[in-house]
């Protein structure tokens, strides 16, 4: 295996009581690169996201952070080792500007004798540089997210997840709640994500997205590995058999 | 004039009105009540806009001003408290005992936020660590129980007379003699300075503090907020911790008005205080409204029982008519919105 790997998980398994929900599943991940992650609905796909974002505890088998063995105790411990997750349901809050979102519970401040305030312009200027960086268009960084489109709102969402330095990205269905015309955008912004050298899980139902952005595809059947291959190796046709179940 | 200019006349106008609409949002509340200044003034020339008179409305808005101060927050957090009225009445109460205890002065005037400060903490320990379905419940609960309290420890009459000290706070006077010379009779309340001082006090922490901030997250979208690392049961207890001690400072200053505490002390004021808080402009579903809006929601209840009472309108009248200001001011918002997010 390549010396790029950035995230390994090795033989996890995941019970809740009787129910088994992973069984004995590998997943490798490389630096700057668009691993896709498909299946039915209860293949495992969400429970093994909220594994290696460190929400759930493996019953069984380990993950790796840059080839060291780690063990998470919460989402804390991976955004610490940069992970970041975007959740299925956005996480943020319609009421805040865009720039209060992003850096929602990580605020800069300046201190002011004993007190610390919150720094307005230097968030503001953080959040400019960083939708800059992502070529996220929006009309001001002070814009409100309910007033933004879905699409718009999934770009916050990554932007949130990256704003600081994250060296891996999970997305839970991207672009499932979005307008046909603002997939593309949101496509985009994955691919600028690999280009600035960050690594990315998508977990998707629709195989554009899977083909327009992933470099491998890796597919989970009732709770296990299924088959797994570079991109170019394979065809829609084929995933799609994955996820029924299907192989040659 | 054809159709086609008429249209574009129209569309112009509109665009002048939408483009207006930023604006009302912000200082509409401010016109309403510099319209009501105006409207009291013409009714009422010599004694509305006198200086007897304006003191009189800030010494009585200045404690009802503590409860919806408080109650906003909470308000924020899209939580409700409906004790704060018997908070004070509690706090009231236990000052009045530890001044005929005999304790100092100093002492005495601790009392009340103290107690506030001590059942706010408890509402906020309710609602999250004993998971309470929602803080209404919780403080329907304490409503009953702290005003039962404050009835248990006075035996249920009234208690009078407190120290000068101990009355500065609501009933002090700083004279303004160096203006309008020598034994003049024109003063501010301190109660007046001291709400000032605590509103500008909530407005740097609301607007310009870490906590602040996270406080309208929660009541923009909790979920947000936790994933975002943010301790939201540790947020409730501290705004529930507030709002409560508020509430004493509330009972300190009505301790000073009336020289004595008295078992209907603060009687339906949470009340009052949700409703100086919507007019205000805060949403009942949390995450919207302002420390400014808060103060004009206050000044325009009080303002409005002063002259109607100037004007001898009966109390019963002045019910009826605050309730229609609530509901049309909830109306305009709904209006508002709809023209917010008309596409």
């Amino acid at each position: 295996m390549s010396d790029n790997l950035v995230l390994e998980a090795k033989s996890v398994s995941k019970f809740f009581g009787t129910i088994t929900a992973l069984q004995n599943v590998d997943l490798h991940l490389n630096k700057g690169e668009v691993l896709g992650v498909v299946g039915d609905n209860g293949a495992g796909k969400s429970t093994l996201m909220k594994v290696l974002s460190g929400l759930y505890k493996p019953s069984e088998g380990s993950l790796f952070f840059d080839k060291e063995k780690v063990t998470l105790n919460s989402p804390r411990d991976s955004q610490n080792l940069g992970l970041e997750m975007v959740y299925q349901d956005l996480a943020l809050a319609g009421n805040l500007p865009i720039g209060d979102n992003i850096f929602l519970g990580r605020e800069p401040t300046r201190k002011v004798g004993p007190f610390n305030f919150l720094d307005h312009k230097k968030r503001k200027q953080l959040t400019e540089e960083h939708l800059a960086k992502l070529k996220i268009n929006v009309k001001s960084a002070d814009q409100k997210v309910e007033e933004l489109s879905g699409g718009q709102r999934q770009a916050v969402a990554i932007a949130r997840a990256t704003a600081f330095n994250a060296k891996i990205v999970l997305m839970d269905e991207p672009t499932a709640a979005l307008a046909v015309k603002e997939v593309g955008k949101v496509l985009d912004l994955i691919l600028n994500l690999k280009k600035l050298g960050v690594s990315v899980i998508v977990i998707s139902h629709r195989m554009d997205d899977i083909f327009t952005v992933c470099d491998r595809v890796m597919a989970l059947f009732q709770g296990t590995n299924f088959a797994e291959s570079e991109l170019k190796n394979t065809s829609r046709d084929e995933v799609i058999g994955w996820i029924m179940g299907k192989k040659d | 004039m054809d159709h086609g200019e008429k249209r574009l006349m129209d569309k112009n106008q509109e665009s002048l009105f939408v483009r207006l609409i930023p604006f009302f949002e912000r200082y509409g509340i401010l016109l309403l009540i510099l319209i009501m200044i105006a409207v009291l003034h013409l009714l009422q020339p010599d004694v509305f806009l006198s200086w007897r008179n304006v003191t009189n409305i800030f010494k009585q808005v200045s404690w009802q001003s503590m409860l919806a101060l408080g109650v906003f927050m909470v308000i924020v957090t899209a939580g409700i408290d409906l004790s704060v009225g018997s908070i004070i009445m509690l706090s009231l109460m236990g000052l009045a005992i530890a001044s005929k205890a005999g304790m100092p002065w100093y002492v005495v005037m601790l009392v009340a936020p103290a107690i506030g400060f001590l059942c706010g903490m408890f509402n906020g320990i309710g609602i999250t660590l004993l998971r309470m379905p929602h803080p209404f419940i919780m403080t329907l609960g304490t409503l009953y129980i702290f005003r039962g309290i404050g009835n248990l420890i006075s035996g249920g009459v009234p208690i009078t007379g407190f120290a000068e000290q101990i009355r500065v706070i609501g009933n002090g006077k700083i004279k303004l003699d160096v203006i309008f010379g020598e034994g003049a009779r024109e003063y501010i309340p301190t109660s007046l300075i001291l709400m000032i001082v605590i509103f500008f006090i909530f407005w740097i922490f609301l607007n310009h503090t870490r906590i602040g901030k996270w406080i309208y997250a929660i009541g923009g979208n909790p979920g947000a907020a936790r994933a975002a690392g943010i301790n939201v049961d540790r947020i409730l207890i501290i705004v529930y911790t507030l709002c409560g001690f508020l509430a004493g400072i509330g009972g300190l200053i009505l301790a000073g008005r009336t020289n004595s505490a008295y078992p209907n002390a603060g009687l339906q004021s949470e009340l009052d205080a949700i409703a100086a808080v919507i007019i205000g402009g805060a949403s009942f579903f949390g995450g919207r409204g302002t420390v400014l809006g808060v103060f004009a929601g206050v000044m325009i209840m009080g303002i409005l029982r002063n002259g109607l009472n100037l004007m001898n309108v009966s109390v019963f009248w002045q019910q009826v008519l605050i309730g229609s200001i609530i509901i049309l001011a909830v109306y305009i918002d709904v209006l508002r919105r709809q023209l917010a997010t008309r596409t």
